[in-house]
């Protein structure tokens, strides 16, 4: 079976609609039918790349393909980087600012988030070009 | 217990979903920080925050919360409850802080498990 295709740009200046995106991939997974475990994996390890996007990145590109046994979720920006990938993967580490924390994000906890709820969860990513995450959900 | 005890509980204002208060829910999960709350919630159904922005409402549609409870009387904005209304969330604003709000539904024996 061919797999199923969705594309979304993530808009970087609005803090408030962040995580649109992954309200649709949810929607969409719901009415596909799949587990709810698998869905609420999906959208949580969405939303938590989405919402860095928006913080560190100003915005990107997400892409999620679904198979019937598996959903890969691709988010893309041309943000700054992440100079430490081990570091940055830990529980707590974050460089967000005051601004951020004060929004509930900036725990240092999206990255392992994403990890935490995906079979894997890939990171390409060089200082001043961008990072892009692929991550799978297998169902 | 049904969210419509939780309201009289916490003598809180339902600002949405007024149609969803017979929904009955067995736990809660109390954070400012939605990270966190992505991190370690699990079956919980209500949310109790004092953060007040549209991303609460994400994240309790991320993990399929029915209620989120605003302490110490904060006021969410139209753009949060009509986010809220249009998924199916009720949302209430309680006058108590964050601690005896939670200490009220705990003590009710019912919102204390990870437990569906």
């Amino acid at each position: 079976m061919e797999a199923l295709h969705f594309h979304f740009d993530i808009d970087g200046e609005d803090f408030s609609s962040a995580g649109e995106a992954s309200v649709a991939v949810k929607k969409k997974l719901r009415q596909l039918g799949f587990p709810s475990d698998v869905i609420r994996r999906c959208s949580i390890a969405m939303y938590e790349g989405e919402i860095n996007m928006v913080i560190h990145a100003n915005g990107g590109s997400a892409d999620v393909e679904v198979y019937p046994d598996k959903v890969v979720m691709v988010l893309e920006d041309h943000g700054p980087g992440i100079p430490n990938v081990e570091l940055a993967m830990q529980e707590g580490y974050s460089t967000s600012t005051e601004q951020i924390r004060n929004m509930g994000f900036g725990a240092g906890m999206g990255l392992p988030n994403m990890k935490r709820y995906t079979e894997s969860l890939e990171i390409e990513t060089k200082v001043g070009v961008g990072t892009k995450l692929t991550m799978v959900v297998r169902v | 217990m049904e969210l419509r005890e939780i309201a009289e509980l916490l003598k809180a204002r339902v600002l949405s979903s007024e149609q969803m208060l017979e929904t009955e829910v067995h736990n809660a999960f109390c954070c400012d920080m939605m990270s966190d709350v992505l991190a370690f919630a699990t079956n919980q159904s209500v949310l109790i925050t004092g953060l007040l922005n549209p991303q609460v409402v994400r994240t309790a549609m991320m993990l399929d919360m029915h209620c989120i409870v605003f302490i110490q009387g904060k006021e969410p904005t139209p753009e949060i409850v009509s986010l809220a209304e249009a998924n199916d969330i009720v949302v209430m604003v309680s006058d108590e802080s964050m601690f005896r709000a939670a200490g009220l539904l705990y003590d009710t024996g019912v919102l204390n498990t990870d437990e569906e």
